[in-house]
């Protein structure tokens, strides 16, 4: 009787544990359990500004995505993999770029959707793509009068 | 003079003789997990010591920090106006560090010195001897049950000590300092890496390794009588404690 008490007793706290871990790592770090959740696909960018694999994916503010991997292509640019909800459907001249939450926030990928009729599938490559803004290079073109633009002196 | 030199030298190699007969321990009785007889059943007893019994423990303390954490981190990122970083901050800071460590603490105190006390008692009441002149090893008895158990309990507890200290957080930051509760979470989830949970559970893992280890040891080599293994518990407390603190360190520097 009193062995089996022990086994349940047991049971049950490797899989309150289980439980907890679980909870953690699919939630806060979501580990994929179930294989691919979206589709993925590739932006070409000059400069990624600290962007880092997991940041998410927005359009118009709600997350679609994260990002899978950074790595640099042939000719020097930087090759971002996004991964998107399968539910999400982006046009084929959807607009990728890189941004700032706040100023000195973490950067983060926002997608301006498109016009097209053709839609993207998987292992697609998003032609038009923006770039993070290099804030000190803004700022030094600042400084030494070299920002050009409307207004004038 | 010579007399002090004697001394030091003595001191000295018998220190770094215990050192060596330590590993030499730890060797010998993780090499004794693949050797049978398997002691599933006691193994079974040993993960409902350190782990069953520990629960309360570990719940209670887990929320406390959550929740102590959470009110000290407000207060400090409410003077740089992110309180919204409070989210990340707790989690962060639980599931790198202070799950692991202080689970590891709360269970040396509670299951490793009534672990050295036993095996203490049972090598100078000479059950050991008994065990040995059986024909019996005790290491397949002892030792290995509650290397296993605490390898399986530890990383288990870290992370229920993880959950609970979040929740706790959260009452604190919701409840008591008015936050919206998406706030607290969502950044959780863009901050929170997969890595970060790897490196909790590793951590949790050696300390389970070192805290069984050091707690064996020092109940099996105990010296004579009463005061013997009242010596070998405290030895065994302090000497894992400070053992973890220091593997922590080492572990959170090393990683990338």
């Amino acid at each position: 009787m009193r062995k089996i008490d022990i086994e349940l007793l047991v049971g049950v706290f490797v899989v309150l544990g289980i439980l907890a871990l679980g909870y953690i790592s699919v939630n806060l770090g979501e580990l994929e359990v179930l294989g691919k959740r979206g589709y993925t696909v590739y932006a070409e960018f000059d400069r990624t500004g600290g962007l880092k694999p997991g940041a998410t994916v927005e359009i118009a503010g709600v997350k679609v995505g994260r990002v899978k991997e950074i790595h640099l292509s042939e000719d020097y640019t930087a090759v971002v993999a996004l991964e998107i909800d399968r539910n999400v459907k982006l046009q084929e001249d959807a607009i990728v770029s890189i941004k700032t939450k706040g100023l000195i926030g973490e950067k983060y990928i926002e997608i301006t959707p498109g016009g097209s009729e053709r839609l993207l599938a998987d292992g697609d490559r998003l032609r038009e793509t923006e770039s993070a803004v290099d804030l000190e290079e803004l700022i030094s073109k600042f400084v030494f009068g070299k920002v050009e633009g409307e207004g004038g002196k | 003079m010579v007399n002090i030199l004697r001394m030091t030298g003595r001191y000295t190699l018998s220190e770094i003789r215990n050192l060596g007969r330590m590993f030499l321990f730890l060797l010998t009785s993780l090499g004794h997990i693949f050797i049978p007889p398997f002691k599933f059943r006691l193994m079974l007893r040993q993960i409902w010591f350190f782990g069953n019994k520990s629960m309360l423990v570990i719940l209670l303390t887990g929320s406390f920090t959550g929740m102590v954490l959470s009110l000290q981190i407000y207060f400090t990122l409410r003077k740089f106006g992110s309180e919204a970083l409070l989210g990340p901050a707790v989690a962060l800071s639980l599931i790198r560090e202070l799950g692991p460590v202080l689970s590891a603490l709360m269970v040396t105190g509670r299951a490793g010195s009534a672990l050295t006390a036993e095996i203490g008692i049972m090598r100078i009441t000479e059950q050991i001897d008994a065990l040995i002149s059986m024909a019996l090893s005790p290491k397949n008895y002892l030792i290995v049950p509650n290397l296993l158990a605490a390898l399986i309990s530890f990383p288990l507890l870290c992370s229920i000590f993880d959950l609970i200290g979040i929740y706790g957080g959260y009452v604190v930051a919701v409840k008591l300092l008015g936050m919206s509760s998406g706030t607290y979470f969502s950044q959780m989830q863009d901050f929170v890496e997969m890595e970060d949970i790897w490196m909790g559970i590793v951590k949790s893992l050696s300390f389970g390794l070192i805290v069984s280890w050091v707690s064996c040891y020092k109940g099996y080599t105990t010296g004579y009588g009463a005061k013997g293994v009242s010596r070998a518990t405290t030895e065994a407390v302090v000497l894992s404690s400070i053992l973890i603190l220091i593997w922590d360190y080492f572990i959170g520097s090393v990683w990338t």
